[in-house]
C-alpha cells in the first residue's frame, strides 16, 4: 500500500447544451405525446431546464406544448405512473 | 379578406357510430367552408385512449383539421363546437411559418424528425 493517494474517477463533465438549438428544431409539435414525454417527469410535471438543458426560449414552447398536449388529454395533467 | 392558417384538434364522444362521426365531422367542415376557409389538410386519428377521463368517457374519436381561413370564421367555429354535445374537447391553434413547415414535413413523412432528436436525446444522458 503506497501512500499516494489513487485517482478518483468522476465521471466525465459533459456540458449541457439544447438539443432544440443543437439540431435545428424550430417547432414543437403538441400533438406529438410521445417526443413530449421527455420534458416531463414521471408523476407529469414539466421538467426544469437545469435538468433538461433546453434553452429559455425553446423551454417556453415546450411548457406551452405540453399544456395543449394536456388539453387535448394527450398528456395527463396529474399521475404517478407515466414512463 | 386575407386568410390566416389555422389547425384544430378536437375530439367527439366515443359513443357514436362509424356513420355519426363521419357526419358529424362533415357538419364541421361544412361550417367551415361556408364561413370561407379552405381545406390543407385533414386527419383522422381514429378512437384513441384519453389520458384521463373527459365525461366519464376515458376514449375518443380525434380529428385534425388545417385549413386557411378569415379570422371571423374561427368564432362561428368554436361557438359551433360549444353547441355541440358530440364535441368532448377542442383545441384550435394559429400556425405561424415555423408551425407550417413542420407540418409539410409531418404529411410527407412524419419520423424523419422524431429520429433525429432521439439520437440528440441517448447522447445528453
Amino acid at each position: 500500500m503506497t501512500l499516494v493517494n489513487e485517482p478518483v474517477n468522476r465521471p466525465e463533465i459533459r456540458k449541457k447544451y439544447c438539443r432544440f438549438k443543437k439540431n435545428g428544431i424550430k417547432y414543437i409539435d403538441y400533438k406529438d405525446a410521445n417526443f413530449l414525454l421527455k420534458f416531463v417527469n414521471e408523476q407529469g410535471k414539466i421538467l426544469p431546464r437545469r435538468l433538461t438543458g433546453t434553452s429559455l426560449k425553446f423551454q417556453r414552447k415546450i411548457a406551452q406544448a405540453v399544456k395543449r398536449a394536456r388539453h387535448l388529454s394527450l398528456l395527463p395533467y396529474v399521475t404517478d405512473s407515466l414512463k | 379578406m386575407q386568410l390566416k392558417n389555422y389547425e384544430t384538434v378536437f375530439i367527439l364522444t366515443p359513443v357514436l357510430s362509424d356513420q355519426q362521426m363521419k357526419d358529424t365531422v362533415e357538419k364541421f367542415k361544412q361550417i367551415l367552408k361556408e364561413n370561407g376557409a379552405e381545406f390543407v389538410n385533414e386527419e383522422n386519428w381514429g378512437l384513441k385512449k384519453l389520458a384521463y377521463p373527459i365525461n366519464h368517457k376515458s376514449t375518443g374519436f380525434y380529428q385534425l383539421f388545417e385549413f386557411k381561413a378569415p379570422t371571423t370564421a374561427i368564432n362561428s367555429l368554436e361557438v359551433e363546437f360549444r353547441r355541440d354535445e358530440r364535441i368532448m374537447r377542442f383545441l384550435t391553434t394559429a400556425l405561424e411559418k415555423d408551425a407550417l413547415e413542420y407540418n409539410i414535413k409531418r404529411k410527407k413523412g412524419d419520423f424523419k424528425k422524431v429520429e433525429k432528436t432521439e439520437v440528440a436525446n441517448d447522447t445528453s444522458k
